[in-house]
């Protein structure tokens, strides 16, 4: 019975040799999560908690692979985008990332989001071997495929973007003496790392630091303390919120060192607006992605089929918040990238296709920057332009500046 | 031994031959149930913890969080600096905490109710800011927190990891609960419950209440700290972002909903919570997907309707109701005395 089903098996399939109709049968390899006609993606994200307005970034994900599936889905297979809320804590990251892994089956973890989450899962997804894949955190750590062969990050790091601003300011103000101030955590820390790298030996220029935490209601305090060093750099690194305040207070107390304001803080409605565009005049900062509330974009033809994606996929949320373009963009990445496994939808198959982009151009982000990744660099978006505000919108400056392998 | 008694040996001998079905029945028997059943047990020993003190010597305590912190962080720089072994932590950490819990437990003694409820989520809001702190940053961590090693099966036994650790909490958990439950049926745990009856009673009869509520406090921190020191080794990661204050409501829920003043309870609380927590997201995405309806519930949405129903069904806990139905059921087998009886009986559940 069992040597005449496998002389069966064999038959049919020599039968299928034969006819020549191999080629896209034979090449179709599957790992789980995978079928004909679905691939399972995985996702973690704060939809309850205090960090749940990051949740935007993956509705629009949800949105997007909705949209996508439309359409008729990638090389005919239908995304399955299953989105677990964790509340930004760490022990509720493992259990809903194994519930995904182990029980739900997924072929990879797309965008989970915070440095402590994807701290706390590192380990597991590469004892594992399941790609943790464009993960939602600035941290720096993310792209080191020699011992985490699985994990890839997305946006510039923290770390590399203060490098930059270090180098601007050695190269271009005299006698620099720089006040900091940052916020009391990784992010902020992490910021402060690249800035002193970049600095190298010339860390002695920074005469101050302070620091504030998340929740403190102002930081008019801090700026005082700042002016009072007498500095003339100011090297602002600080949420939303906290970088309006300390650029209305600045002005208040009519201190006007030259101004680097961390990326994170670039919007301008959320804060050039509130701070005053008087205020806010001759900052500079570092962008790789455009900002949908600066003017200066609205005749671009991406952001135009951005905002008309958005009217038609979701109709109700806030243009404003930069989360849905981030969204957007990195779920452009992930449905590229999984176009180009073709049917060879295996997870190393993913990771090598992730790892092997070439200057591809990514929706909405600035002209001129581009994803690039290699079997060692696992850092897509390494680029960023540095931009002036003035009048009432960001003004691009200089060259497009990499970061030399971080 | 009766007939409960019987039952809960049975229990145990359960909980302790079904991860030995996992090679035959791997789909049911997953290492990722197993984890979900050891976190439940976790989140139990720490219920068992608040018990001991809201429970049976009526403090209230919002902050139990932060007990459970401490302990997690006792075990992780243990085992980072020191590299201590996983098991050797579990005793540290609870020394620790009872000292920590004990000290706390001082000032307590001059605030009752609602202000120790309020000094308690002070403490659990605290915590986590002070473990930032950097004096402590070259031990804690700060933010980044402490990555670990997931503990391994010893003398080669062949069991998978989680099977492992699943054995290693059950075991800790029966004897913490075997502990707790003697502690309770002796001199100092009925003086314990006289102080939650009547403190002025129990002062006059010569009961120390100032050292009954410390060292209470002290007991109870310290089965928390000790839960906390097992999920660091469930977890292989601690940071100041695991111990939100959403954590110490958490131990609250559990207690609340399996039963104040009952161990069966603490450990139904510390199950049903992780259970209704996990499937809450479940019947939310069922709801709207599968039902096809238009409310977006979001999963805090689900498990506050749940909790409510639950809470009008059965006020006194799970355990409480449970007895309560079984009474019931008795009794109106037995007739209308033996009702009356269980009835007056009813208020002293546990």
């Amino acid at each position: 019975m069992r040597t005449s089903r496998r002389g069966f098996v064999g038959g049919v399939s020599a039968l299928a040799l034969a006819s020549g109709s191999t080629s896209a049968f034979a090449q179709k390899k599957y790992d789980d999560g995978v079928t004909d006609t679905e691939i399972k993606i995985g996702n973690t994200n704060p939809y309850s908690g205090p960090a749940s307005s990051y949740a935007a970034i993956a509705r629009t994900i949800d949105a997007y692979f909705k949209a996508v599936n439309e359409a008729g889905g990638i090389n005919g297979r239908k995304i399955k985008f299953i989105s677990l809320d964790d509340g930004y804590s760490p022990p509720k990251t493992v259990e809903v990332v194994r519930q995904l892994v182990e029980q739900d089956k997924i072929f990879a973890l797309f965008q989970p989001l915070g440095t402590p989450c994807n701290t706390a899962i590192h380990k597991y997804m590469n004892q594992k071997k399941v790609p943790q894949l464009y993960v939602a955190t600035g941290a720096s750590k993310w792209g080191d495929p020699k011992n985490f062969p699985w994990t890839m990050g997305f946006q510039p790091d923290y770390h590399t973007e203060a490098k930059i601003y270090a180098k601007h300011i050695l190269a271009n103000v005299k006698d620099a003496k720089i006040a900091v101030l940052h916020q009391n955590d990784d992010y902020g820390r992490d910021y402060l790392g690249g800035f002193k790298e970049g600095l190298g030996q010339e860390t002695g220029r920074i005469v101050r630091t302070v620091t504030y935490e998340a929740t403190d209601p102002t930081v008019d305090s801090q700026i005082i303390q700042l002016k009072d060093s007498g500095a003339n750099v100011f090297f602002n690194v600080s949420a939303p919120k906290a970088a309006a305040q300390g650029i209305r207070k600045a002005a208040e107390i009519d201190w006007k060192p030259v101004h680097y304001l961390n990326n994170v803080s670039a919007s301008v409605a959320a804060v050039m607006k509130p701070a005053g565009f008087d205020n806010a005049q001759g900052i500079i900062t570092a962008a790789y992605i455009m900002d949908a509330t600066d003017k200066a974009w609205d005749d671009n033809a991406e952001m135009k089929e951005w905002r008309t994606w958005m009217d038609k996929n979701m109709p109700s949320a806030n243009k404003g918040d930069a989360n849905h373009i981030y969204g957007y963009a990195v779920a452009a990445l992930m449905t590229e990238t999984l176009k180009r496994c073709g049917n060879e939808m295996t997870r190393a198959n993913l990771m090598k296709q992730a790892a092997s982009f070439q200057k591809y151009r990514l929706p909405l982000l600035l002209p001129g920057i581009t994803v690039s990744t290699s079997a060692t660099d696992f850092y897509p978006i390494q680029a960023v332009q540095l931009q002036r505000f003035k009048g009432e919108t960001w003004e691009l400056f200089g060259e497009v500046m990499h970061a030399e392998g971080s | 031994m009766t007939s409960s008694k019987k039952w809960l040996w049975v229990l145990i001998a359960l909980a302790f031959l079904v991860p030995l079905l996992r090679p035959v029945l791997p789909d049911i028997v997953s290492d990722y149930r197993l984890f979900l059943v050891s976190t439940m047990m976790i989140a139990a020993i720490a219920v068992l913890g608040l018990n001991l003190l809201t429970g049976f010597n009526g403090q209230i305590s919002l902050g139990h969080g932060a007990f459970y912190a401490v302990g997690a962080y006792t075990a992780a720089v243990l085992m980072d600096h020191l590299n201590m072994p996983y098991w050797a932590t579990l005793p540290a950490a609870a020394i620790v905490c009872f000292i920590v819990g004990y000290l706390f437990g001082l000032p307590a003694l001059k605030l009752e109710g609602h202000y120790l409820a309020l000094a308690t989520f002070a403490l659990a809001l605290a915590v986590p800011q002070i473990l930032k702190y950097k004096w402590l940053e070259g031990l804690t961590g700060g933010v980044q927190g402490i990555v670990l090693n997931k503990p391994e099966a010893p003398f080669g036994l062949p069991l998978t990891e989680d099977q492992w650790l699943y054995y290693y909490i059950l075991v800790v958990m029966v004897l913490l609960y075997w502990a707790a439950a003697n502690i309770l049926n002796s001199r100092s745990g009925r003086a314990m419950m006289a102080i939650r009856d009547y403190a002025i009673a129990a002062d006059t009869m010569g009961i120390d209440t100032a050292l009954y509520k410390t060292v209470t406090f002290g007991i109870s921190a310290a089965y928390t700290g000790i839960a906390g020191a097992l999920s660091a080794s469930a977890i292989a990661f601690v940071a100041p972002d695991s111990f939100n204050f959403f954590l110490s409501i958490k131990f609250l829920i559990g207690l609340v909903v399996g039963g104040i003043g009952s161990l069966i309870g603490s450990v139904v609380g510390g199950i049903f919570y992780v259970l209704v927590d996990n499937s809450a997201q479940a019947l939310s995405t069922f709801v709207k997907n599968d039902l096809g309806l238009q409310f977006d519930l979001s999963a805090y949405t689900v498990f506050g309707i749940l909790l409510i129903v639950l809470m009008y069904l059965m006020p006194m806990g799970i355990v409480g109701g449970v007895y309560y139905l079984v009474q019931n059921l008795r009794s109106s087998m037995r007739g209308g005395r033996a009702r009356q009886q269980a009835a007056e009986k009813q208020p002293a559940a546990r």
